[in-house]
């Protein structure tokens, strides 16, 4: 039989899925234990103990300078920002995007502007936020919005552009007017790519949130990493890594489940399958 | 003679140097079932959007109970289209309903209460005429091709407009599912009281269908620049008169059946 041919069973698919995983486990664990073998106190590769206690120490018990459970003060403070810049992206994305994919004195008034804008560099202006909003909250929260924000924009102007114009027609000859229109025919439609698009911007979001976190912040996962690289502690930012990892799976899950939920039209059997 | 609906003054239409259609001088009386069929490219589209008001005539003028026909599509024409006809992401219900809802609340384009109730009885009775009932609550995606055309045409009649147009409603169904969606529009058509235009590809169905058949061809080609001239309706058969139809038409036919049957 052909390669392209031959499929896993279900089992075998999930001991396939697993495997790379095994391997990178094992590699790491056979490389951390040649290290410390040589010297005892090495913290590039720390043992599986010490992250335990890493883990421990910065989930489960009180920091002795603040008093605070660093990993969830961490965490709640990272997740308000994201999902505060990510949630205002989403809605500007969505009525900007809508309004200049529906009409075209709109779209040529703004669309320029927006495409020049997504054209810069956020990190780039990332000073200039620091100077303007100062170093709180704000700034972190701008810097997430300014580099998702035209990315949702121009795809929500795409997908709205992209409905079949019969559907707009047929939706005049209803008696509709144009406000109707757009809340009755193109906003449901454009929801759920509007979810596929913020999933995919995820990534991004967490980009800048980490980076600016780095740069200034009292508080914060992306801060605590940066923060703890000066004593090379690696027990500590490796569970960090992989809790970002975890977070990050998470709300693309949630979106995923809210998404097929909220719009069986869309992932529908039938429907050209959207996943 | 009652006064004509629907009235085409001199009517040419133009891209640029390219003529699409030229000399256009018809009358239609409310009732009538217009078919118009002709090659591809010779215009058939541009003079449905003329009619459904989404592009302008270049010369002459197109009158709607006397008056200039509107520039915009509204709800005296409705349309059915080939596909993309239902908003997928309402049920078949909802879809009918939506017409209801936006003549009665301009903010939000949708009811509730009673009013609601009252719109979905209509609709619920113009999804059974057209023979849909028992899908009333499926997205257009689960609907077959024909039920999905169905659905178009239920939507579109709940507005009770009184000129209808289809353009290549039937293009994409199946060869039986056609022949019961003919049965379907000729009900309807009669039982309202429709002005129904109809583009199509098959001859046949524009002849058993239509009370009034528009043929369109460019009489005057001009070999070194094809855009010189415009296709006009070369020919105006009433179905309903004894008339014979004229050896060309009929030869017309049987050419585009015995290139079906080739197929």
């Amino acid at each position: 039989m052909r390669l392209m041919n031959s499929k896993p069973s279900r089992g075998m698919r999930l001991a396939l899925n697993l495997l790379p995983f095994v391997i990178l486990l094992i590699i790491y664990t056979l490389a951390s234990d040649a290290r410390l073998l040589e010297n005892p106190s090495d913290k590039l590769l720390p043992s599986w103990s010490s992250f335990a206690d890493a883990v421990q120490r910065m989930a489960f018990e009180p920091s002795k300078r603040t008093g605070e459970y660093l990993l969830w003060v961490d965490s709640a403070a990272s997740l308000q920002r994201l999902l505060l810049g990510v949630g205002i992206s989403a809605f500007i994305g969505l009525i900007v995007g809508v309004v200049s994919g529906m009409l075209p004195l709109f779209r040529a008034t703004f669309s320029p502007l927006v495409t020049a804008i997504s054209l810069i560099p956020p990190m780039a202006i990332l000073p200039i936020l620091f100077i303007v909003f100062g170093l709180g909250e704000l700034s972190k929260v701008m810097l997430i919005i300014i580099g998702i924000c035209p990315i949702l924009i121009r795809d929500l102007q795409l997908r709205t552009q992209s409905l079949p114009k019969e559907q707009l027609l047929k939706a005049q000859t209803l008696g509709a007017n144009s406000w109707q229109i757009m809340i009755r025919v193109v906003l449901p439609q454009v929801l759920p790519p509007l979810v596929s698009a913020v999933r995919l911007t995820l990534g991004s979001a967490w980009l800048f949130l980490i980076a600016g976190e780095a740069i200034a912040a009292t508080e914060g996962l992306g801060y605590r990493i940066f923060l703890i690289r000066r004593y090379l502690a690696m027990d500590v930012i490796l569970p960090y890594v992989l809790w970002i990892a975890v977070l990050a799976f998470l709300m693309d899950t949630i979106l995923r489940l809210i998404s097929k939920r909220a719009f069986p039209w869309y992932h529908g059997r039938g429907a050209d399958a959207h996943e | 003679m009652s006064k004509a609906i629907i009235e085409i003054k001199q009517v040419w239409k133009e891209y640029g140097d390219h003529v699409v259609l030229e000399k256009l001088n018809l009358n239609v009386q409310a009732g009538e079932f217009i078919s118009i069929v002709g090659a591809s490219g010779c215009g058939k589209t541009s003079l449905l959007n003329m009619l459904l008001g989404t592009e302008k005539q270049s010369r002459g003028s197109i009158l709607l109970d006397g008056k200039p026909m509107p520039q915009e599509p509204n709800a005296t024409r409705g349309i059915v289209f080939q596909k993309y006809s239902a908003f997928p992401h309402l049920n078949a219900l909802e879809n009918v309903m939506l017409g209801g809802e936006f003549a009665s609340s301009p903010l939000l384009g949708k009811v509730f209460g009673n009013e609601r109730k009252k719109l979905r009885e209509q609709a619920l009775e113009m999804l059974t005429a057209v023979g849909l009932a028992d899908a009333a609550l499926r997205y257009p995606s689960e609907l077959s091709g024909g039920m999905q055309q169905r659905l178009a045409i239920a939507q579109a009649l709940i507005k009770e407009p009184r000129i209808l147009l289809l353009d290549e409603p039937f293009g994409a169904l199946d060869p039986g599912i056609r022949k019961d969606m003919h049965k379907l529009i000729r009900e309807l058509w009669k039982k309202r009281g429709l002005t129904v235009f109809m583009i199509t590809h098959d001859l046949s169905e524009g002849f058993s269908l239509g009370s009034r058949v528009w043929v369109l061809d460019k009489p005057r080609i001009d070999p070194h620049q094809p855009e010189r001239f415009g296709a006009q309706v070369v020919y105006d058969i009433d179905i309903n008169s004894e008339h014979k139809l004229s050896n060309s038409i009929q030869s017309l036919i049987e050419k585009q059946q015995a290139a079906k049957v080739a197929v």
